[in-house]
Parts: structure tokens; C-alpha cells; sequence
């Protein structure tokens, strides 16, 4: 099905998942100024939100059965197996996030059921994002995602962990913005257009990058790095994730780090693939997001905080497959952020069964003994630990092994090496708790009594480990998927290999 | 051609709103500084819509509206924590660090 976006009806049909998901937000907005008082009216929001992330993911699936896509014209929205499988990407991650945000939010006594609108607003600027064919599309989608996150980081307002955590992710969030702001108005002052499509085919029948391009591609690149939480521009990501609520934590640190670096892709493979400068840039980002990342992360004590490093140091890794780039960096990274969206919402969700207020006070002496009071639960942290670390049999491991064949088929040797290197040092501290939970007793007698997810987190953590497991023995299916997404990200663009 | 003087002007501005962010505690100040950062944009987008046409001009008015919207959610982020700490100043902002 090719659609032309001239045509008011293929317009449209191209941003169907998007208006189904708009649709449903405005609805839930609708009821949520209604009824808004009891436990009941946040369970029946919650409900409403898990229907509309269901019929958005049909609206994708059937976009994508019918192979719908823009092809040959100009068009500020694409729409390419690349978007679809990212889509997925983000209302899986939403809906685990709904999961197990049920028995947090009543536990919290947090019982605003505004809450998932602002969920459901988030992951519609995500898919924005992803089908952003257009710097202006990107630029609003981002903002779109951002604001409603800004406002979930700082949901529990009583506590004021949150609210500091909401203040510094506004702030510097902003401060990103203006970053990609400029950049953009600088690249759209060096090619004369926004469009990412024309912006490739300006620059591949240039002589040379003009400074004004160079100065635009580099904002862009320190707002991007600011979003997926690279190295020097991370500062922000461990005290926001500590601080805010964690399932928002566990939003945050999956959908919208996958949503920039989906963003990333298009953009940098789309418009800027005849441009090797930011080559170099990407492989000194990855090379010192990896390495810090695993540093600092060793030196943790909370969990959450640890967590929240480790998820600086697998934006390392992504940066690796957009450095590797191509076909087989794109599909690596596809892999990756499933796998990456599984594992971590996973440890998360373990997280909130036994916490209280906040979680930032859990460290990983405090799950000694876990295996033996709730084996399940430990077993579900365990596959989650062994993955982010890239143990083989889980997804973890696969989607490292793809990234390091990208890398070191585009002649990325070092860094396929800084990869393994670094992913060793993270033993440092996945293991540790795999430990806690096995060899270690419990501190005080009865101290994981009120370890407890309620049925709902039970089937989100069901589903991350069988996910995981699957994926690590059999990942043919999702391999065909992220190949045919890396090719239509790349078809009819002037693709390049690393140099 | 105005277009170089405009140039300067928002690529100055722009870095005064950096400059500003970096170096103030202040956190309403800060976001002054980061509209500062939005509205040296726009400057830029205008000066350059001169000689490539509306496109430029269109995206002003997303980036105004985006602006305001970044402005409801801060300001009421920045009230939410005057609550909590009678204090705007991020060096009061000291319950999240590491350790």
C-alpha cells in the first residue's frame, strides 16, 4: 500500500496509530475530569489505557501487514518498517509501565488517574518522534514527549525527591531543547530546508560542509546527547531517575531513551549520511558513555541509582550500533532496544515489589535472601541482571553479539572491543545482587514479608522474563523484523559505512 | 543583506542565555535564560526566512507556542519545589546525589 500524503485520506491512514492514540488520550483527558476521587476511577484509567495502547498497536500492526509506506514523494512523515517496529517499541514499554504502575500508584497514595493521560501523551510524542520525517515534526514530538515527562518525573509532589528530580529534568531539559533548536535553525539555514530527505539529497551534491551546517550538526548532536543521557551531558539522568517515581523511572529510561535514539537514526542515516564529521563524534560519545557509565555505576549503593547508571552505560552500547551504522547498526540497534526495554522495565518492576516510598533507600544488601522468601521474584531480577549484563541464553546477550558484528563488520574494531571490555566491568555490579538474593540469609527474620506485586505487576514481569528467554534462544523472528526495518531506513537514501 | 548582522546578534544572544543557564542559581532565572536561548532562535529563524522563504517564519510560531507550554509545566514544576524548600536556588537542591 503506497500512500501519498498529498492525498488528504493517505495522510491519514499514514498517522492512523497516531490518531487512534490521540483519540484515546482526549478521551481518557475527558474522563479523567470526571471522575477523578477513588481507587476505582485510577483502575478504570488504568484499563482505558491499557485498551488504547492494545487497539494503537493493532493500528500499527495492520499498517504494517498491508506494507503501507511513503515511498518516492517528499513527506514530512515516513512511514517504513523502521517506525513500525519502534512503535512497538514504545507501547510495550508504556504498557509495562501501566502494569506495574497500578499497585504503585495505590500503594503511593498517589491517586491522580491523570497520571496515564500524561503516559499516553508521552508515547504519542514518541511515535512522533519516530515517524518524524521532518526536523519540525521532530522538534514537536520531542517537546511533546518531554513536557508530558517532565510532569510524570514530578508526579508525586508531596515528596520532595520528586519535585527536585521534575525541577532538574525541566531545566536541563530545556536547555537541551535550545541545543536542537538552534541546530536545527542553523542546518535549516545552511540547506534551505527542514526536510531530512532534502537535506541528503542537498548535501550529497555538495562540494563541502559549510561551517554553519557543521555548527548545526553539532547542537544537534549535544541536544540528542542530552536526551539519551550520553556522557557528558548525563548529569542529569542518575538524580532524576533517583528522584522520580519509579515507574516513571522505568518510562523514562526505556521509551524515551529508545524514542531519541530512533530520532537520532533517521536523522543522522536520512539527512547528514553524506557528512562523515559526526562520525568521529559518535565513536568518542560512545567510547566515554560506555566507560563512565560502568564507572560510575560500580560505585553505587542504591539500586535504583545503580540502575539508573547502567542505563547511561547501555546508551554507550547504542551509540556503538549508531556509530556502526548501515543496515546491520540500524537492525542491531532495534534488537538491542527490545531487549533493553525488557530487561530494564524488568528490574524496575522488581524494584517497586520491594520498595516503599520512593525506592531510592534500597540497596543491594537489602535483597539478601530474597531467593528464599520469594523465589519467583529473584529468579525474574536474576534473568533480568544476567541480561543487562549479556549472559548468553537471554535477549541481553544477543543484542550485544549483533551490535558487536555491526561494529566490527564496519570496521569498528576498538570499540567492539571497549564493548566487551566494559560489558566485564559491569559484572562489577549486576552480579553482586544475583548474589545477594542466593548466597546471602536474610538480615532480619521476616524483612521481605511485604515484598508483594499485585497480579498485574506479577504478568508484566511474566512477560519481560519470557520475553527475555525467548528472544535469547530463538531470535530469528525479531532479527527478519529489525533487517527489514534497517532496510527501509536506508532504501533510497545514500547509505554509508562507517569510515 | 541584514542577514549576517541578524546572524550575530541571535548567535549572541543565544549565548548569553548558555552563559546564563551555566552561571546562575537561580532557578527562575535559569528559565529565563533558557526562553532567552528560544527567542534567539527565532530571531535567527526570521533572519533566515528572508532569503528561504515562509518556512522559517512557520516554525516561529511552533517554537512560541512550544515556549508557552514549556512555561505552564516549569513554572508550576518551580512552585512545586518552592513548597517544599521556601527556595528557588538549585543550591538548596540537594536531597539527589550520589553516594
Amino acid at each position: 500500500m503506497n500512500l501519498n500524503p498529498a492525498i488528504p485520506r493517505d495522510l491519514l491512514l499514514s498517522l492512523l496509530p497516531e490518531l487512534v492514540l490521540t483519540g484515546w488520550a482526549l478521551v481518557l483527558l475527558l474522563f479523567v475530569a470526571w471522575r477523578h476521587r477513588t481507587v476505582w476511577d485510577l483502575r478504570i484509567a488504568g484499563w482505558l489505557t491499557l485498551l488504547a495502547l492494545v487497539s494503537t498497536a493493532v493500528a500499527i500492526w495492520w499498517l504494517w501487514w498491508n506494507r503501507a509506506g511513503v515511498r518516492g514523494v517528499v513527506s514530512m512523515i515516513a512511514a517504513d518498517d523502521f517506525r513500525w517496529v519502534a512503535d512497538w517499541v514504545f507501547v510495550g514499554a508504556a504498557a509495562l509501565t501501566v502494569l506495574i504502575s497500578f499497585t504503585y500508584l495505590e500503594r503511593e497514595r498517589l491517586l491522580a488517574p491523570e497520571y496515564h493521560v500524561l503516559l499516553l501523551l508521552g508515547t504519542l510524542g514518541m511515535m512522533l518522534m519516530a515517524a518524524g520525517a521532518d526536523l519540525i515534526v521532530i522538534f514537536l514530538a520531542l517537546e511533546l514527549m518531554s513536557v508530558a515527562v517532565y510532569v510524570l518525573a514530578g508526579f508525586d509532589r508531596r515528596r520532595a525527591r520528586s519535585a527536585e528530580a521534575a525541577l532538574k529534568y525541566f531545566l536541563l531539559g530545556a536547555f537541551a531543547s535550545g541545543f536542537l533548536l538552534y541546530g536545527i535553525a542553523l542546518v535549516y539555514g545552511a540547506t534551505g530546508t527542514t526536510n531530512l530527505v532534502l537535506i541528503g539529497a542537498r548535501l550529497s551534491i555538495a562540494m563541502r560542509a559549510s561551517a554553519m551546517l557543521l555548527a548545526g550538526l553539532a547542537l544537534l548532536i549535544v541536544g540528542f546527547g542530552f536526551k539519551i543521557a550520553a556522557v557528558p551531558f548525563h548529569m542529569w539522568a542518575p538524580d532524576v531517575y533517583d528522584g522520580a517515581p519509579t515507574p516513571v523511572t522505568a518510562f523514562m529510561a526505556t521509551g524515551v531513551k529508545a524514542a531519541a535514539f530512533a530520532a537520532l537514526f533517521r536523522v543522522m542515516y536520512q539527512a547528514f549520511a553524506a557528512v562523515p564529521a559526526w562520525h568521529d563524534i559518535m565513536w568518542w560519545l560512545a567510547v566515554i558513555t560506555m566507560i563512565g557509565g560502568n564507572l560510575f555505576a560500580l560505585g553505587q549503593r542504591s539500586l535504583k541509582r545503580m540502575l539508573a547508571y547502567s542505563s547511561v552505560a547501555h546508551a554507550g552500547y547504542l551509540l556503538v550500533a549508531v556509530t556502526a551504522g548501515g543496515v546491520a547498526g540500524t537492525s542491531a540497534f532495534l534488537v538491542y532496544i527490545v531487549a533493553y526495554t525488557l530487561m530494564s522495565l524488568g528490574a524496575f518492576a522488581v524494584l517497586i515489589a520491594k520498595g516503599r516510598a520512593g525506592e531510592s533507600d534500597v540497596t543491594i544488601d537489602d535483597l539478601s535472601g530474597l531467593a528464599a522468601r520469594r523465589p519467583w521474584l529473584a529468579f525474574a531480577l536474576a534473568v533480568c541482571m544476567l541480561s543487562l549484563l549479556g549472559f548468553p541464553g537471554t535477549a541481553g546477550f544477543i543484542g550485544k553479539w549483533y551490535i558487536l558484528i555491526a561494529a566490527t563488520s564496519a570496521g569498528q574494531n576498538t570499540l567492539a572491543a571497549i564493548l566487551v571490555l566494559t560489558s566485564v566491568v559491569s559484572a562489577g555490579y549486576y552480579l553482586p545482587v544475583i548474589m545477594a538474593m542466593y548466597m546471602k540469609p536474610e538480615p532480619i527474620e521476616a524483612a521481605h514479608v511485604d515484598v508483594c506485586l499485585d497480579r498485574w505487576g506479577r504478568a508484566a514481569v511474566a512477560a519481560v522474563v519470557v520475553g527475555l528467554l525467548l528472544f535469547g534462544v530463538w531470535p530469528n523472528r525479531l532479527f527478519d523484523l529489525a533487517r527489514a526495518a534497517g532496510d527501509s531506513v536506508h532504501a533510497g537514501g545514500t547509505t554509508t559505512a562507517a569510515p | 543583506m541584514l542577514l549576517s548582522p541578524a546572524l550575530a546578534i541571535s548567535a549572541v544572544l543565544f549565548t548569553l542565555g548558555v552563559a546564563g543557564v551555566l552561571l546562575r542559581r537561580n532557578a527562575i532565572v535559569i528559565f529565563m535564560c533558557v526562553e532567552l536561548m528560544l527567542n534567539a532562535v527565532n530571531l535567527t529563524f526570521v533572519a533566515l526566512a528572508q532569503s528561504l522563504g515562509l518556512g522559517g517564519q512557520v516554525f516561529v510560531f511552533f517554537v512560541m507556542a512550544v515556549a508557552a507550554a514549556e512555561a505552564a509545566v516549569g513554572l508550576a514544576i518551580i512552585l512545586a519545589v518552592y513548597r517544599h524548600k521556601q527556595s528557588v536556588s538549585l543550591q538548596n537542591m540537594n536531597l539527589l546525589k550520589d553516594g
